[in-house]
């Protein structure tokens, strides 16, 4: 195989791979600020042990995010050397960046959160978790300002020629807050939000299901439905402005997205459909004009397709891009139906008695995890055939020394390592959920289950 | 672990350690010490310029790619002193038999390890924004020692993770050997990509790497990969000596004895290897005498790290090794620079630090960055070294 096919593979696989924890570290974050603020507020210890027990889900995610986001910082280095020279003027000082004010900060206060609890006092401890969470926070916003430069580059010139061109900066407020960093960093916050709450959201009602830990469980249900409610009516209107700026700014591709062939005319809205690239064909369930509608107000209004651009210039992957920005929205709209759901009996005081909801939502942990990859995998192939939208090709960034080999090589250590990881994660995850926020030794502070309840009379 | 109950867990207000002592004495040293910095930033902001002859700006007389060099170069010999300990630890761990001494070894790096690998994150951060073309060309064509290096780095902390995770005894041991062994490893890899740096390497005249891709496996390389071992296991044994106590404390001491002697043998094969065989590394030093105060001072460091460790003087012995690990990186910066890669092929296609850096914007900007961020970065470290000072005491959140 070609070394640019393989080193695509790579990158796309090890950044998808490193993408399952940083959104679950960030979204369990602030659920453990709210938790361990809602401690300290009201000195219940109910909210102290569920702190605890999401902190050490927390570890968990946490500690495989850094070991595989190490291989992404290396690799730029390692697989995209002439994207690296051409870029590393602004794309470095983005990951320096983050590195010093991101990183630093994060790690430093996760010793005190995670072994801090007896040590230090419980304010200072939740300045430690303040600490790692705008940490985490801090680090999304460098790294998508990096990405969101490569899609929309502003406040550079370029200087040098052939090989040896390279991107500097000029301006370097322009270059953080590029057309597309501010949609997309609140886009991809929210993302992580909602990934950290369903996982919340998932444990604690299987724990109501099995009838373990009912009142912790009831309260922490709570907290994070209120949280993910928020955020996935917030997402529709972020992908929303996401999407604005697609349409100005990279109109390849997001007429991929929309599967829009007709170089200047109306656009469906498509729910569903498929795309048939050599047909030039787009079939599905649509809502006729409806793009343009979105877009400009007008049902009628033009909006320019994929063949107003050269063949080379084209998203390679029109149906992909098509599918996976679909799935993400489709699943977005499904977040929104289930939090409102959930509110709804909320409301009318019976939340806790609709089992198939309960067992929906212990599913649904699923969804924001897979809308967060698809999302990513839409932009980054709707960016194609470009590294840097409209500057670099990405068949021209990469590494000129190293070979297939050394790449197939490469990419056959980090399956076989991140299978193995995957494998661990899940194992220690189920295992840390199994046995629940009380340790071995609390055991007789322990909440009787349900059938303490029902001898007491309760419920 | 005895169950937690109210007394030893205060709910707020109440702090857990009201200490008596009086925090703002008005005192004049402590307002001259405050003073201090913004004196430093006056001098900084009047005597900045322009270098006439590569057009960057300076800082007091010195140029921004050389500024960012030393930047590049201290956060490099920030993550060998502290990642240096911690690896250094973990190559010993299975020269501990006992399950207790291995936790207790564990949970000596437990709290600091992963602050002490942002080190290297940094480090790839700093190296990528001031110098993409060194960063790109350095990366590439040492594409298989940091690819053992980041699945090494992996295994690492996932065996620090999940070791404690599962009582079994074929769990714990499998993890134990992945530690030490990816400890190892890491120590050397990071040894031979220095010796390749030293040692240069064949480049054309876009800076583009022309050698073999195993040509990193050369004798040189090889040699100064466990020189950086036996530095690393020294220090590491070190850090030991002060967070453990009892039977184990003095295994460590033994082990700390035979660290030094390595190191020392090793020391000096690298030095001769270094005077006889690679004439270039020592140009600068020939031009100027002066500069050799640096490498002996080094060599009275590491003279030092025996004395006071045979004195039980284990805290000052660290502050010695770190020194030494310290001296030995600036002493490779004085030969290096102002290079940063070599051309070892003839062409003289050299990549100095004016040919590799980024734009004095960019320069500018970042060295700002560092200028707000590396104060915050040391005080969050010294915070979590503060809280866990002390011997190792293990409760219910080690690992
Ligand atoms: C939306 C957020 C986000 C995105 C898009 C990415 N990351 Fe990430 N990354 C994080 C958010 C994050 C995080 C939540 O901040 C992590 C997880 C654990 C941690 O320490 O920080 C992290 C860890 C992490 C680390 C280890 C830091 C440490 O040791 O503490 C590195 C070097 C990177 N990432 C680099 C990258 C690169 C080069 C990316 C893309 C090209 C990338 N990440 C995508
Ligand atoms: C974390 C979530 C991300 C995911 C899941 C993701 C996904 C992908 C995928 C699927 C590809 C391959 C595209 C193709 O070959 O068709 C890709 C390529 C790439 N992405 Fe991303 N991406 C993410 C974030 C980023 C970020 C934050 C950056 C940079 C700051 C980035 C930079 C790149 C580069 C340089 C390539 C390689 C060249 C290319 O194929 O365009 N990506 N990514
Ligand atoms: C509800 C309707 C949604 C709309 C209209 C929408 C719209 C968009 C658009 C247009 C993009 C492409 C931006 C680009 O190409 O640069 C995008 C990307 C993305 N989406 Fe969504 N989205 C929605 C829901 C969601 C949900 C629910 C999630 C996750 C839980 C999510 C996660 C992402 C991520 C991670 C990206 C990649 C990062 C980025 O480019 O901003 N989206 N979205």
């Amino acid at each position: 195989m070609d070394v640019e096919i393989l080193a695509r593979l790579q990158f796309a696989f090890t950044i998808a791979f490193h993408y399952i924890y940083p959104p679950l570290s960030i979204g369990l974050g602030l659920l453990m600020v709210i938790m361990e603020g809602l401690y300290l507020r009201t000195g219940n210890k109910v909210y102290e042990t569920m702190a605890r027990f999401w902190t050490k889900i927390f570890a968990l995610t946490f500690g495989i995010g850094v070991a595989t986001g190490i291989v992404m910082e290396f690799e730029f280095g390692t697989n995209w050397a002439t994207y690296s020279r051409y870029v590393g003027d602004i794309f470095g000082s983005a990951l320096a960046a983050e590195g010093v004010f991101a990183f630093a900060l994060e790690s430093g206060f996760l010793g005190v959160l995670l072994f801090g609890w007896n040590r230090v006092s419980s304010r200072v401890h939740f300045i430690a978790t303040l600490g790692v969470f705008l940490g985490s926070m801090f680090s999304a916003i460098w790294i998508t300002v990096a990405n969101s430069w490569q899609q929309t580059p502003t406040g550079y010139q370029i200087v040098g020629e052939g090989m040896e061109a390279r991107a500097e900066i000029v301006d370097f407020w322009a270059m953080v807050f590029n057309p597309s960093s501010v949609d997309r960093l609140m886009h991809v916050w929210i993302g992580a939000f909602l990934a950290g709450a369903f996982l919340v959201l998932s444990v604690h009602a299987y724990y109501l299901l099995r009838g373990r830990y009912e009142e912790l469980s009831r309260k922490a249900f709570k907290i994070a439905l209120g949280v993910a409610t928020v955020f996935s009516l917030s997402q529709l209107f972020t992908g929303h402005r996401s999407a604005e700026y697609v349409a100005e700014h990279q109109p390849a591709k997001l007429a991929a997205m929309e599967g829009h062939f007709e170089a200047e005319g109306p656009a469906d809205l498509y729910i569903m459909g498929w795309v048939d690239k050599e047909e030039q064909t787009t079939t599905g369930i649509a809502l006729p004009g409806g793009l343009g509608f979105l877009l400009e107000g007008d049902f009628d209004a033009p909006v320019t397709g994929l063949n107003a651009f050269p063949e080379e210039d084209r998203p390679g992957q029109v149906n992909a891009v098509f599918q996976f920005y679909h799935l993400m929205v489709a699943i977005g709209m499904a977040l929104i139906g289930l939090t409102l759901l959930a509110c709804f009996f909320w409301w009318r005081g019976t939340l806790f008695q609709q089992r198939w909801l309960l067992w929906l939502f212990v599913w649904a942990v699923i969804l924001p995890q897979l809308a967060n990859q698809f999302g990513w995998f839409a932009a980054e192939m709707g960016r194609q055939p470009w590294v840097v939208y409209g500057l670099l090709r990405t068949s021209d960034a990469l590494s000129k020394v190293v070979t297939a080999n050394q790449v197939l090589f490469s990419l056959i250590g980090f399956s076989l390592i991140y299978a193995l990881l995957l494998t661990l994660f899940l194992y220690l995850l189920n295992k840390k959920i199994k046995k629940g926020p009380y340790d071995e030794d609390m055991i007789d502070d322990r909440p009787r289950q349900r059938e303490m309840a029902n001898v007491a009379g309760g419920q | 672990m005895i169950v937690p109950d109210n007394a030893k867990w205060p709910t707020w207000p109440a702090a857990s350690n009201p200490s008596p002592k009086r925090l703002y004495t008005p005192d004049k040293m402590k307002i001259l010490v405050r003073l201090f910095p913004l004196l430093l930033m006056a001098v900084i902001l009047t005597s900045c310029g322009t270098d006439a002859d590569s057009g960057y700006s300076t800082i007091a007389g010195i140029d921004y790619p050389t500024l960012w060099f030393l930047v590049v170069g201290a956060v490099f010999t920030g993550y060998a002193i502290l990642d240096g300990f911690d690896l250094g630890a973990g190559a010993w761990h299975l020269f501990f038999r006992k399950e207790e001494s291995r936790r207790i070894a564990l949970n000596a790096v437990g709290p600091v390890w992963d602050g002490n690998e942002v080190w290297l994150v940094i480090g790839g951060g700093t190296l990528f924004a001031g110098f993409p073309v060194v960063y790109g060309t350095l990366f590439s064509a040492m594409y298989i020692p940091f690819m053992l290096f980041l699945f090494a780095l992996i295994f690492r902390a996932i065996s620090i993770e999940f070791r404690s995770k599962e009582p079994m005894r074929w769990w714990r041991q499998t993890w134990d050997v992945a530690y030490s062994v990816s400890s190892i490893l890491l120590a050397v890899l990071l040894g031979v990509v220095l010796g390749n740096v030293l040692l240069g390497m064949p480049l054309d005249a876009q800076h583009e790497f022309t050698g073999s891709w195993l040509s990193f496996l050369n004798p040189y390389a090889l040699l100064v990969g466990l020189t950086s071992l036996a530095l690393f296991m020294m220090h590491g044994a070190i850090y030991l000596s002060m967070k453990t106590q009892g039977r184990l404390f003095v295994k460590v001491n033994v082990l700390l004895k035979r660290a030094i002697i390595a190191f020392v043998i090793l020391f000096i094969l690298t030095t001769l290897y270094t005077l006889l065989y690679i004439p270039h590394l020592s140009d600068d030093f020939k031009g100027n005498a002066a500069l050799f105060i640096v490498p002996t001072l080094a060599v009275l460091s590491i003279a030092n790290v025996p004395r006071h460790a045979s004195k039980q003087q284990y805290k000052r012995a660290f502050l010695f090794s770190s020194i030494t690990v310290g001296l030995l990186l600036i002493t490779v910066a004085i030969e290096l620079y102002p290079t940063v890669l070599l051309d070892s092929s003839g062409m003289g296609n050299n990549i100095s630090v004016y040919d590799a850096a980024a734009s004095d914007k960019s320069l500018g900007i970042m060295l700002l960055f560092v200028a707000i961020g590396g104060p915050l970065a040391v005080s969050y470290t010294a915070f979590v070294y503060k809280t866990f000072w002390g011997k190792v005491e293990m409760d219910e959140f080690s690992y």
